[in-house]
């Protein structure tokens, strides 16, 4: 039997009896269209979470006062002291780090804004000049804050994008002055707006020279201080150097935490990745129990076409033309369920990305093609059995039965 | 007389039904000439299905040969027992045995599509078989769609597309009524007129005396062979 003769025997065959066909192809699908969707969640969050650390900056290393431990209680830990505060200085100091390019002071407070009888409430930044750099922001309109010695605090101030339009409107917000905190600053620039950001929304922000900050929350303290290393190969010696730097300033104690952004966002890798793999291996068990539904449903249509197949063989086919019309037939069912639940999968997957822009639900390629091999595979590989029972009837036997 | 087409020697078939043996066929010799026109007659049980089956090579014997133009077939492996039968045998069944979901001329050219003939050849040859067969107009029905005399027509038509040397028939107006069964044992007689080997099996007394040679079945055994009771 020539091979097109056999495609069109099996497609006939599949087709003239459409519910057992549609059942086997909705089979398949959902088995194909659930490894499909379920690896885009959970790969979608994967990358959500990196996305959300990346944006951070890059090549970060963040030095946060206080020395956290992972070793749990110890006699150790209750006897240390009060952490000491990071200071101005301690900032400073690590400017001369080798593996250090730039260096942000962060210090953080909530407070008031007024323009013009309208009051907010907003959170307000103490920084540099370094930390639109460090940060990879953009400004809007205007220029950030000026390079300046870091304990002058001019009284200027920029804005977050909402935090202008929501006291600005649409006038121009450039040269204007708002209270924050008791004092008149200048707006001298806007940033870019950039949406959410670990839970901080950098569109509501007021950004001010660290001195300033300070100065208004009555406090030497810095809330963070952001290292950007030289590059990423830099990190951990812009990790090592920085601990000892300021265990040195310290007076020898170790009260500072430092963390890479790298470790966090390997750890969030693996973690997310291996939850994706294994949603995709309970997607597949789908897959398997597809499988042995086309068995089965193969099976009896072995039985049901008894006959057929005794006039088949009367008509002169020898065992590997039924074994081949068979096996072909389960094939194309188990491609049309693939094709079915790859593009059901896609839509799905589609829908998500459009119900919730922020997160990136695109299936991996390793998981869209382990599924569409797997249904392929385990369609033909329980086809087999079937297809061997059939060219094993015996042409009398099957004939007589109708 | 004419060549054997057909030698039989001490054919034996046994059905085991349960713990009790059942003998089909009793060590059957039996010689059919190119050409002949042959009825298999005789009462349910006697055989005469069993021994249409291996004349077709659909079922083994226990013990004896069949020798089918002059070649033992006994001993062929079951595909070429499969090439034998798509080349040199025919099958017409009572019930027709079409392919409910292919329409008269995908029924017709089945065999062909079996035997992996190239699809110009294939539509020449049931192009002619329609027309002979007065199914030009009924080409693309379905089974379902057709009369039961049609039906045959077009089971006919299958099983003479090959072209082969003997065509089998196990009661071929048995579904039918009586005029229709006649224009399809003519449509038979007629073919066995171009020197196609015609063996019937019938339980019709007027079926059977029309063929030129009966063969009267009784436990597994011939009862009867006229051309052997012919002087």
């Amino acid at each position: 039997m020539r091979p097109l003769d056999i495609l069109g025997f099996a497609r006939d065959a599949a087709t003239g009896s459409p519910v057992r066909t549609l059942l086997m192809t909705l089979a398949m699908s959902i088995g194909v269209a659930a490894v499909v969707l379920l690896t885009a969640l959970g790969d979608g969050a994967r990358r959500y979470v990196v996305d959300q650390f990346s944006s951070i900056g890059t090549n970060l290393v963040i030095v946060l006062p206080g020395r956290s431990q992972t070793g749990g209680f110890s006699p150790a830990n209750a006897v240390s002291t009060t952490p000491r505060d990071l200071t101005i200085d301690d900032a400073h100091a690590l400017l001369r780090l080798a593996s250090v390019q730039r260096v942000a002071p962060l210090a953080v407070g909530l407070s008031e804004v007024a323009l013009a009888g309208r009051l907010r409430e907003t959170m307000v930044l103490g920084t540099t000049a370094e930390y639109l750099a460090v940060r990879r922001m953009a400004m809007g309109q205007g220029r950030f804050l000026p390079e300046e010695d870091w304990g002058r605090g001019s009284p200027v101030v920029v804005l977050g994008a909402k935090l202008r339009s929501e006291l600005f409107g649409a006038d121009n917000p450039l040269g204007q002055t708002v209270r924050i905190g008791g004092r008149r600053l200048r707006v001298i620039g806007v940033l870019a707006s950039a949406g959410q950001s670990l839970g901080m929304n950098a569109d509501e922000v007021a950004i001010v020279p660290v001195a300033l900050a300070q100065a208004m929350f009555d406090s030497n303290t810095l809330f963070r201080i952001l290292i950007e290393a030289r590059g990423r190969d830099a990190i951990p010696a812009a990790k090592r150097q920085a601990t000892a730097l300021i265990k040195t300033r310290h007076d020898g104690e170790e009260d500072v935490t430092v963390i890479t952004q790298d470790a966090v966002l390997a750890t969030f890798d693996r973690v997310l990745g291996a939850l994706t793999a294994g949603v995709a291996g309970v997607a597949a068990i789908s897959l398997a129990v597809a499988g042995v539904l086309v068995m089965n449903v193969m099976l009896v249509s072995v039985a049901q076409r008894t006959a057929e197949i005794g006039l088949l063989k009367a008509l002169g086919a020898p065992a590997a033309t039924i074994r081949a019309v068979f096996l072909t037939e389960a094939a194309l069912l188990s491609v049309a369920g693939a094709v079915v639940g790859y593009l059901v999968g896609q839509a799905g997957a589609w829908a998500v990305r459009t119900a919730y822009p922020t997160f990136p639900a695109w299936p991996p390629t390793w998981a869209v093609v382990a599924a569409l091999g797997t249904a392929l595979s385990t369609g033909v590989l329980f086809g087999v059995l079937p297809a061997r029972k059939a060219a094993a009837l015996e042409p009398v036997a099957a004939l007589s039965k109708r | 007389m004419t060549a054997p087409l057909i030698e039989l020697h001490g054919i034996e078939r046994v059905f085991h039904l349960g713990d009790s043996e059942v003998h089909a066929l009793r060590g059957l010799d039996l010689r059919i000439g190119a050409g002949e026109y042959v009825a298999v007659m005789g009462p349910s049980g006697s055989g005469k299905s069993t021994l249409l089956n291996i004349l077709g090579l659909l079922d083994q014997p226990n013990a004896g040969h069949l020798l089918l133009e002059g070649r033992d077939v006994t001993t062929l492996s079951p595909d070429e027992q499969a090439a034998v039968r798509s080349r040199r045998i025919g099958f017409v069944f009572q019930s027709f045995h079409l392919v409910p979901r292919l329409t008269a001329a995908e029924n017709i050219a089945l065999p062909m599509v079996l035997a992996g003939m190239a699809p110009r050849e294939r539509a020449q040859r049931v192009d002619k078989a329609l027309q002979e067969y007065g199914l030009t107009n009924r080409a693309h029905h379905k089974p379902n769609e057709l009369s039961g005399g049609q039906r045959q027509r077009v089971a006919i038509a299958r099983a003479t597309i090959m072209q082969p040397a003997l065509l089998l028939a196990d009661e071929p107006t048995g579904n039918l009524d009586r005029a229709t069964g006649d224009e399809v044992v003519r449509l038979l007689e007629a073919l066995n007129a171009t020197g196609m080997t015609l063996v019937v099996v019938t339980h019709d007394p007027a079926l059977g005396a029309r063929a030129h040679r009966r063969l009267m079945m009784e436990d597994g055994g011939l009862k009867l062979d006229t051309a052997a009771a012919a002087p």
